[in-house]
Order: structure tokens, then C-alpha cells, then sequence
């Protein structure tokens, strides 16, 4: 249990996608102007991350492994990744056309995603079991929702700011992105020492 | 050679799989559209304006695909031209389209009223109205910070003189101002009118009268003078009930403060899809 919990934390917090692994910047400067959009975004890589996760931890193990095919691990992912997303916003807008409103924008943005792709191949790196790899993608999600919505946030904020001409737009942004990303170290083993092995 | 292979042919099997499934999928899950859908969207001017009440141009065309009950002709911007075109793709009978212009109901410009406080902060009406009601001395009238402006999809307002005013011959109509004025300044009026209250101050008439010399003072001559009652005094400020207004003009000659004003508010309404 303590185990799942430290993967959890850790995903969360000291291995954040966006602010300490730095995948995953795309939607993160894209779609973080405004709250709702970025619940929106966050909500559907929580939610394709632990589908993928469930579809390629099974194809490493049983299918490209056996095989002596690792290598393809990269192509064979992306492929599956893909295809997935498609089909589940295919059956979304059949049965759950409420979903699909809410999501239906950003699931094919995520389609090929590096934050979903790392976190599907890390968990083969890291050499966890399906339970760990799931637990892993959940935190790796919720730590993108929580980057994505502080940064949100800061975005707002930066909108009344009074700023030099030349900072305008982007290049603030990317100052304060930065910023962020910096308040993250501090995180840097404390989950570590919390749970004391 | 046969390294190759054995790297390809997985990858295309799994490539192939992965195809059927989709095909199969968006076969057997396809959702059904309404054919006429493509057609009436094409109809609608695509402003996503919201002037309808239902959710941009995609939700008004949904609607009028799956109910047929939902009148065609709720479309402002696009006028009679697209409602005549929604009869058409749907065979309905449309009736008129009752056009309709933005009116700013303050008159408090530079000469008329003056500024109680330098303010230096965001440049947004919302923003200044939070600090004690906004820098002018009557905090019921523009602020003059232009968010009516910037949220108009056809740039027909602009700020002249510290007030906002509308280009009637560019505004659609749409609403969009009415719903973004922090002080509800603007409101929706029949473009074949031609009379309108330029004031919103509810104070009574002396406390109006000390923050803008343009104000409505609430004196009631214009009620008096009108002919067919259209015009009543309601918390101190003159309204026109634009279902009786003759647009004789009668109250705007005899207005104390000039603040019922004449002007031709006549949207051209061009629209052409």
C-alpha cells in the first residue's frame, strides 16, 4: 500500500509531467488560458492516460517482450495510443454524448500527446506492475490537472498584470511557466522522506 | 532481410487491427445527423453571437432541425435575407425579422460630467467599476473604458468623448454589449425607431443633476407631452415603451436636460451570406 501511495505522491508532485519532466508543454501553454478549458483539457489526459496505460502495459508484457520486439515499443505505442483515442471518442459520442460535449474537443488533441506517451513507456522503464503502472498514469494525470489549473491561475493573473511591451503574449508566459516549474523542486525527496523504508 | 521483417510485420498487423476496429466501430456507432443540418447551418451568418438565446449558430441550427416548433426567424444579425433562407431549406413560413440596434443610455461625455478620481488601472470598465463605482462622478454612466467595444464582433462601438456610441450602420444587433456593460448602459432597440433616453441615472434629480449637467432628473415634462403615453418616469429616470412610441419626438423638444435625443437609428443590415 505504502508503495502505491509513494508512486502516487511522487507522480503528483516530484516527478510532475509538465513542471519537473517537462512533457507534455504543449497543452500546457495552449490551453491554460482559462480555467474551464484546462479542467477540460486535464480531465481528458487523466482519462486517456489510464486508458493507455491499460492498453499497452498488456501489448509490452505479453506481446512485444516474448518476442524480443521491445524495440518497436515506441512505433507500436503510438500507433495503439492513437487508434484508442479515436475508438473511445467514437463510442463517447454514441453513448455519452455528455462526455463528449465536455471532452470532445480535447481528445483529439491528445491523440499523440508526450506526456501520455511518456507516461506509458516510463512504466515499462521503470518496470512496474500493471496495478503500479495504473496508479503511476492516475498520478501523472492529477499532476498535469494541478499544473495546468495553478497555471491557469497565474495566467489570469498575468492578464491585469502591467507589463512591458516587450514581454507581452508569450514570453511572459514563458517566464512564468518557468517560475512555476522552479516552486516544484522544492518537492525534491520529500515523498522519499515521508515513508521512511 | 528477415530482421526486417519480423519488425514490420507485427507493426502492420497491429496497424491493421487497429483499422478494422475504427471502421468497424464508426460503422456500427455511427451517430445519425439530420441531413437538413448541413443546409441550415450554411444558412446562419456563423457570428455565434447568441442573439437567438440558443448556444451560437450550431445550437439554433440543431434546434431548428430537431424542433419544429422553433421559430425561424431569431436570427438578428442575419435578418430577413436568412430568415427567408431558413423558410426556404425548411418549408416554413418565417415571419419578419424585427431588426434591432444598440442604444448607450448615457450622455455623460467630457462636457457633461467630470472625472472624480485619476484612475490608472486595468483598462477595463469591469475592472474600474469595482473601485468606488469607477472614475467618473456619476456612477451610473459609461465608464468609458471600452469593454462594450472590445466584446463587439463587428466593431461598431467606439469611444468618443469618454462615451461609448454605436455605429448603428455596422451593429448586427446581436446583444453581445448589452450582456458585457458592467452599469447595463446599453439595451436593444427597434431600428425604426428614432427616440431614445440617453441617461440610466436612478438618483433623484438633484443628486443627478450635480454629477452631469446631460442627466435625467426625473421633472416628468416628458411624460406630460407625450401623446400616446409611451414614455413614463420609472426610480428617476425616463423609459420609452417602444411598443406605443410614435416617434413623433415630442419629448426629446421638451426634454429639461436634452437628454431624449432624435437620431436616425436605422441599421443598414447588409448582411449578404
Amino acid at each position: 500500500m505504502t508503495k502505491f501511495i509513494i508512486i502516487l505522491l511522487s507522480a503528483v508532485f516530484v516527478n510532475n509531467y509538465v513542471l519537473s519532466r517537462f512533457l507534455g508543454i504543449c497543452p500546457f501553454l495552449g490551453v491554460s488560458k482559462k480555467l474551464d478549458s484546462a479542467t477540460g483539457m486535464s480531465l481528458a489526459v487523466i482519462f486517456v492516460m489510464l486508458m493507455a496505460t491499460a492498453a499497452t502495459w498488456p501489448i509490452q508484457t505479453f506481446l512485444l517482450d516474448p518476442n524480443g520486439l521491445g524495440y518497436l515499443q515506441t512505433i507500436v505505442f503510438i500507433l495503439v495510443i492513437a487508434a484508442l483515442v479515436q475508438l473511445v471518442e467514437i463510442v463517447l459520442k454514441r453513448y455519452i454524448p455528455s462526455l463528449h460535449q465536455s471532452l470532445g474537443v480535447y481528445l483529439p488533441l491528445i491523440t499523440t500527446n508526450c506526456a501520455v506517451l511518456g507516461v506509458t513507456i516510463l512504466n515499462i522503464t521503470e518496470s512496474y506492475t500493471f496495478l503500479e503502472s495504473m496508479v503511476n498514469s492516475l498520478g501523472s494525470g492529477l499532476g498535469f490537472f494541478l499544473a495546468m489549473v495553478m497555471f491557469s491561475g497565474v495566467r489570469s493573473k498575468i492578464e491585469g498584470a502591467d507589463i512591458p511591451e516587450s514581454f507581452k503574449g508569450l514570453p511572459v508566459t514563458l517566464v512564468a511557466a518557468s517560475i512555476t516549474s522552479l516552486s516544484f523542486l522544492g518537492f525534491g525527496g520529500v515523498v522519499e522522506n515521508m515513508f521512511p523504508v | 532481410m528477415n530482421d526486417i521483417l519480423i519488425a514490420v510485420i507485427p507493426v502492420v498487423i497491429i496497424g491493421i487491427v487497429c483499422a478494422a476496429v475504427l471502421v468497424i466501430a464508426s460503422k456500427i456507432m455511427a451517430v445519425k445527423e439530420d441531413e437538413r443540418f448541413p443546409a441550415v447551418r450554411d444558412c446562419l451568418p456563423g457570428a455565434n453571437c447568441g442573439a437567438c438565446g440558443f448556444a451560437g449558430c450550431d445550437g439554433y441550427a440543431k434546434a431548428l432541425c430537431e424542433n419544429p416548433d422553433t421559430p425561424a426567424n431569431l436570427c438578428i444579425p442575419g435578418a430577413d435575407s436568412v430568415a427567408k433562407q431558413l423558410g426556404e431549406v425548411l418549408g416554413v413560413e418565417v415571419a419578419d425579422v424585427v431588426e434591432q440596434v444598440a442604444v448607450v443610455h448615457c450622455s455623460g461625455d467630457c462636457e457633461h460630467t467630470q472625472d472624480k478620481v485619476a484612475y490608472s488601472g486595468i483598462e477595463s470598465c469591469a475592472a474600474a467599476k469595482l473601485m468606488y463605482g469607477g472614475k467618473g462622478s456619476c456612477t451610473f454612466g459609461c465608464l468609458g473604458l471600452g469593454d462594450c467595444a472590445k466584446a463587439c464582433p463587428h466593431n461598431a462601438i467606439y469611444i468618443e468623448n469618454g462615451v461609448a456610441r454605436v455605429y448603428t450602420c455596422d451593429c448586427i444587433g446581436c446583444g453581445v454589449c448589452t450582456k458585457t456593460c458592467p452599469n447595463h448602459l446599453i439595451s436593444l432597440v427597434p431600428d425604426v425607431k428614432k427616440v431614445y433616453v440617453a441617461c440610466s441615472n436612478r438618483d433623484k434629480g438633484a443628486a443627478t443633476r450635480k454629477v452631469c449637467s446631460s442627466g435625467c432628473i426625473g421633472c416628468k415634462k416628458c411624460e406630460k407631452v407625450c401623446p400616446s403615453g409611451a414614455i413614463k418616469v420609472t426610480d428617476n429616470v425616463a423609459v420609452i415603451d417602444y411598443e406605443k412610441c410614435t416617434d413623433c419626438g415630442a419629448c426629446a423638444e421638451n426634454c429639461t436636460t436634452k437628454c431624449i435625443r432624435v437620431e436616425d437609428l436605422s441599421g443598414c443590415h447588409h448582411y449578404n451570406p
